[in-house]
């Protein structure tokens, strides 16, 4: 108990921190109820993930909560699998090739639309991943860089996939459980395991013996363990 | 007031072979859920005929153009005919597609079969050879005389002369089987014989429909017609003199006009949801684009699509003269009503200008919206419509599919497969021979040449798809699910047809 208010305060003192560098409040952003344990979305953050499907459950939050979504440099985006995670796609722009232009493209979405998600090219400088951190922190947008971002505030990484209901020759797959673990800083990753896309079918369950919250909508990935 | 009714006879097929381009004599029919529903005369001749199956039909003529049924089609395409009749003579009342009646412009042209005249030649010389004329007292005769007149010539029923013409129809004109079958049973085989019936006993056994009839061929018939005003001339247009040569300057020019524009449409209560833009050069139209709206065009968005027509025309070499003449002419209209914005939100205005200016940097297209359609393969079911465009020709969703993958969907899917790798423990390729059976155990894969070779924990399939074979280009599919032992999972094809590789990657449930 002590250990959980301990960081908490930790928590509101970076923040009040955050708050005399910059002079602008970050506000948190809706963040899928299932990632609430993991992560939670503020804006003028970067955020780096590993997997295109935790990138589309961190767009679900705010698409849900009414706001645009912007994805760029992602040809091979799927629109069934991002519509089955919550994102809206009539408020989502995709930009699939940006080309050399990539950040002046990301830039200019990041003024209108509160997420941004990006495929970065490979080695993207310190100075350049400043410069559009500044322009998040102005605009109060978020960035999900699907690949190496430096000077991330959240890394996100998927381990230890599991898919369950195919076999060898039968079957078809049916759901996925990932430990998702969160790297903020030289914090203490936090950890959770998770299901994409949502809990498994209850004939499955009996090869889960992990508890599923039951409020959940079932369209949403949910949380069975948080350690 | 005396009517004149021009009928194009079997609209349907003429409207759909002239969409089609094919010559007006081929043999053709519309055919809606495999039905015949309009024949031409070459495929009458053949002994087609309407309600025939379309087997029965291609039996009967094998050279047969099968055409789909298209209401729309149909109405758009006498949208022309009305055009010109309208030239002729104001006031017009289209009855529907193919047949469409005017007030007789009597002694204007000299006469009424000589006006008819002027009315099919007309038509002719815009490519509507057959057309027939019918003129009478009222509007019902003057239909009949209408299908009673050869082809470009007219029937000319005198004043007065109504009741004698009519008597002598057969019942067959009225065109419900059920009511002429009934008639004919009753022993009532032409108009006359049923005029001579007490005009109370035919609405009491017949209904309202033959009791209209019934008055008509009694002479009492009336019908006003039902006319429609000319649509108001929306079209605007800008001279450049001297001519412009960069699309930045026509645009700054065009601004004005297409204020304009769009202030002459809300004038008359209307919003333009569909937009054609036309560039001329030299005299003649070089570029020329329709554009689709999803909600309406402002000011600012005909000239942003005017920009981009004219940087695609120009980099591809379409306008290669300085443009002399802009033209915006508005295709499809709507009452503003429809389009209002509600007194709060609506679609957000910094976020429309913040991705403008990202199309401003990387072309129009580069600016896309997902949205879902049905289809097999995953690359299917989702299409890319460029921002500020409409989709259109999308495939529907929730029909069945069988083939298609069951979900969850896949969160990557790729644009253009990768060559991949699925092979036995041997290292032979796994293949899907002709009954769709798997020969060999899958061991071993590779989603792409760039990825290492791992081994294979779990596969799944194959989901076997034979499509296109109508098309004349089969493809022969066969899908598997693989999961690799560092717990990613692909969606694999087997393309026995493919050049390059047997093996390819769709798509990834990353």
């Amino acid at each position: 108990m002590a250990g959980t208010s301990a960081a908490a305060e930790i928590e509101r003192l970076r923040e009040r921190m955050q708050r005399m560098t910059d002079g602008v409040p970050r506000r948190p952003l809706p963040t899928h109820p299932a990632l609430g344990g993991v992560v939670q979305l503020r804006t003028g953050g970067s955020y780096e993930v590993d997997s295109t499907s935790l990138a589309l459950a961190l767009m679900a939050g705010p698409s849900q909560a009414g706001e645009w979504c912007a994805v760029v440099g992602v040809p091979d985006f799927g629109a069934e699998a991002a519509a089955a995670a919550g994102v809206d796609l009539t408020r989502t722009v995709l930009v699939p090739d940006p080309g050399e232009q990539w950040l002046e493209v990301t830039a200019a979405l990041v003024d209108v639309t509160p997420l941004v998600v990006l495929r970065p090219p490979p080695r993207v400088g310190e100075h350049v991943a400043e410069k559009l951190g500044a322009r998040l922190r102005k605009r109060g947008g978020v960035l999900v860089a699907l690949g190496a971002w430096p000077r991330c505030e959240v890394r996100l990484t998927t381990a230890e996939p599991r898919w369950t209901g195919v076999g060898l020759g039968h079957g078809h797959l049916r759901s996925r459980q990932v430990v998702v673990e969160a790297r903020r800083g030289s914090a203490p990753p936090r950890r959770a395991t998770l299901w994409f896309p949502g809990a498994p079918a209850e004939a499955d369950r009996h090869e889960v013996p992990l508890a599923v919250p039951a409020q959940l909508p079932a369209h949403l990935p949910a949380v069975v363990a948080a350690s | 007031m005396r009517a004149l009714v021009v009928w194009c006879p079997d609209w349907p097929v003429v409207a759909a072979l002239a969409e089609e381009t094919l010559p007006p004599k081929q043999p053709a029919a519309v055919f809606s859920a495999n039905v015949v529903q309009a024949v031409n005369g070459p495929a009458r001749d053949f002994g087609v005929r309407r309600g025939m199956r379309r087997r029965d039909a291609q039996a009967r003529c094998p050279e047969i153009a099968v055409l789909a049924a298209n209401p729309d089609r149909d109405a758009r395409a006498f949208e022309d005919v009305l055009a010109v009749l309208e030239q002729l003579r104001p006031g017009i009342a289209p009855l529907r597609p193919g047949l469409v009646a005017l007030r007789s412009p009597g002694r204007f042209y000299g006469g009424e079969a000589e006006a008819a005249a002027v009315v099919a030649e007309r038509l002719v010389q815009h490519g509507v050879w057959d057309c027939r004329v019918g003129i009478a007292d009222e509007l019902f005769t003057a239909e009949q005389a209408a299908r009673r007149a050869q082809p470009q010539d007219s029937v000319v029923v005198p004043a007065g002369g109504s009741v004698p013409f009519l008597r002598d129809l057969p019942v067959e004109v009225l065109e419900d089987p059920e009511t002429v079958g009934l008639l004919k049973r009753l022993g009532l085989r032409s108009l006359g014989q049923l005029g001579d019936l007490r005009a109370g006993d035919v609405l009491a056994r017949f209904g309202r429909q033959v009791a209209w009839v019934h008055r008509v061929v009694s002479g009492q018939g009336e019908r006003l017609l039902a006319e429609r005003t000319p649509p108001p001339d929306l079209e605007v247009h800008v001279d450049f003199e001297p001519p412009l040569d960069s699309a930045e300057t026509i645009c700054f020019s065009a601004r004005r006009t297409a204020d304009a524009f769009v202030e002459r449409l809300a004038r008359q209560g209307l919003v333009c949801t569909e937009l054609l833009v036309q560039a001329e050069a030299d005299g003649v139209v070089a570029s020329s684009r329709r554009w689709l709206h999803p909600r309406w065009f402002a000011a600012a968005d005909v000239v942003d699509r005017l920009h981009w027509q004219l940087q695609g025309s120009l980099r591809a070499g379409e306008v290669r003269a300085p443009v002399e003449r802009v033209r915006f002419v508005p295709e499809t209209v709507v009452p503003d009503s429809v389009h209002a914005d509600g007194l709060w939100g609506g679609t957000d205005e910094r976020v429309q200008r913040g991705i403008a200016r990202v199309q401003g940097m990387l072309g129009h297209e580069a600016v896309l919206v997902p949205v879902l359609q049905g289809g097999r393969a995953p690359a299917d079911r989702q299409a890319m419509v460029p921002w500020g465009e409409r989709p259109t020709g999308l495939r529907p969703t929730g029909l069945p599919r069988p083939g298609s993958i069951p979900p969850p969907a896949p969160a990557r899917v790729l644009a253009d497969p990768w060559p991949a790798a699925l092979v036995e423990p041997g290292g032979r390729p796994v293949v899907v021979d002709e009954r769709g059976a798997v020969r060999g155990e899958p061991a071993r894969f590779r989603p792409s040449a760039d990825e290492p070779w791992q081994p294979v924990a779990a596969w799944t399939g194959p989901w076997p798809v034979e499509e296109l074979w109508w098309e004349g280009t089969p493809r022969r599919v066969a899908r598997f699910q693989v999961v690799g032992v560092d717990g990613r999972a692909w969606l694999m094809t087997y393309d026995q047809a493919a050049a390059e590789s047997v093996w390819w990657t769709e798509a990834g449930y990353d």
